[in-house]
């Protein structure tokens, strides 16, 4: 029956492209929840418009490793029929939406990495990959320029505003260290030249977060203890609660189409 | 017919299709026509994205395989490709004429200023990096005061 639980069975490319569209799909999927929510109308289109984008990578990178796999799922079953166990997105993206702080914060740490992964992307020795990542560095480009914007706002704003900016910022940079790790499947794709490497990225990274935190006088926390294990499947409870909605209409409709 | 001359009258019937979020604009026009091509018997119709979320693409799908099947060519096989990526400066120089017209600055790259649409003033301010659809970004004059959209430089 439809409504039952996928297990994605594909070889470690198309697990490697699955893992990127669910980073996609839950950031996406959290933007999405402030729609009708968000402090001005400008806002809305603007969270509006970055969720539509991250599902639209999330789409292109579902359906190609549905081909890879070739067992007959498609993007919606991949997104709609998986557990939270067999879900492979950093943990970062899966965090709540708290404030408009945390999620502009949440926005920062996560394009600032998207950004230059998809630019080194582009350089794929995987066709396919290399074209959705010639389209998603853009786009993470321009998410970058508005969060950083954000971030720079709440940081030198008010005394409130500082506070809830680095309260984010404290509270979500503990996921930030599984981004730049690399597990056994992703080594070797890495070593053909399908894959980033993720080590080579983290300079790119922490030098526009420290260019963005000193205008904002924000101070980036000590490296201590990271949380790891969103590639693998050990997630918060967060993730839970998340596709618990997100995959409603499908698990009570088995399907059901637009 | 000839193959060449089919797909000259096949691609006339393509290109005439207008996009759904900017109907001024045909889908040549903004560059997201590729190509029509034989393939395998059929006729192929390749469209790119925009955005890798674009809304539009299905409903041009849609519109590309009922455009032909008015015209008496079916089945036509509608094709996505990604590379090599659509960036604005696919938009033909016609395209760009026929935003101008509709009141929507055409794109220019990075930070050379931006026209008023309405009154050519350059006294023009961005309200907004995301506008009304994915490809937009929200602009007003200080001159005439009058909001307008202008084209992400992509
Ligand atoms: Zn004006």
């Amino acid at each position: 029956m439809a409504s039952s639980s996928i297990v994605f069975a594909g070889p470690p490319l198309a697990q490697y492209a699955l893992r990127r569209a669910d980073d996609a799909l839950l950031l996406g999927h959290r933007l999405s929840e402030w729609c009708g929510q968000a402090p001005m109308l400008e806002e809305e289109l603007a969270l509006a418009n970055i969720a539509l984008d991250l599902i639209g990578q999330a789409r292109l990178l579902y359906a190609y490793a549905a081909e890879i796999e070739a067992a007959g799922h498609d993007e919606d079953q991949l997104a709609y029929l998986r557990d939270a166990q067999h879900y492979g997105n950093l943990l970062l993206v899966e965090q709540p939406n708290g404030d408009f702080a945390a999620t502009m914060l949440r926005q920062l740490l996560y394009s600032a990495y998207a950004w230059p992964y998809w630019q080194a992307m582009e350089r794929s020795a995987d066709a396919t990959l290399a074209a959705i990542a010639a389209k998603a560095a853009k786009e993470c480009a321009y998410h970058h320029r508005h969060a950083a914007l954000w971030v720079v706002r709440l940081g030198d704003g008010t005394a409130e505003s500082h506070r809830r900016a680095q309260q984010a910022l404290d509270d979500l940079w503990m996921f930030t260290g599984e981004m730049f790790t690399a597990d056994a499947l992703e080594a070797p794709l890495i070593t053909a030249g399908i894959a980033a490497d993720p080590a080579l990225l983290r300079p790119l990274w922490q030098a526009s977060l420290d260019e963005t935190f000193a205008e904002a006088t924000l101070i980036a926390p000590a490296d201590g203890w990271m949380q790891q294990g969103g590639r693998a499947g050990r997630h918060g409870e967060h993730l839970g609660h998340l596709l618990s909605e997100m995959q409603y209409l499908q698990r009570a409709h088995p399907g059901v189409v637009w | 017919m000839s193959i060449t001359a089919s797909l000259t009258r096949a691609w006339r019937i393509a290109a005439d299709i207008a996009d759904p979020e900017l109907p001024m604009l045909s889908i040549a026009d903004l560059g997201i026509l590729r190509d029509v091509r034989w393939e395998d018997g059929t006729v192929s119709v390749l469209i790119t994205p925009t955005y890798s979320g674009c809304p539009a693409m299905s409903a041009i799908a849609d519109d590309i395989t009922a455009a032909f099947a008015a015209a008496g060519i079916a089945p036509v096989h509608v094709r996505r490709v990604l590379a090599p990526a659509w960036s604005s400066d696919w938009i033909t120089p016609a395209g760009r004429r026929k935003l101008a017209a509709a009141g929507i600055a055409p794109p220019t790259p990075g930070s050379a200023p931006i026209a008023c649409p309405r009154c050519a003033s350059m006294e023009t301010a961005m309200l907004s990096p995301f506008g009304t659809t994915a490809c937009r970004a929200l602009w007003r004059c200080r001159a005439c005061g009058e909001p307008f959209d202008r084209f992400k430089c992509h």
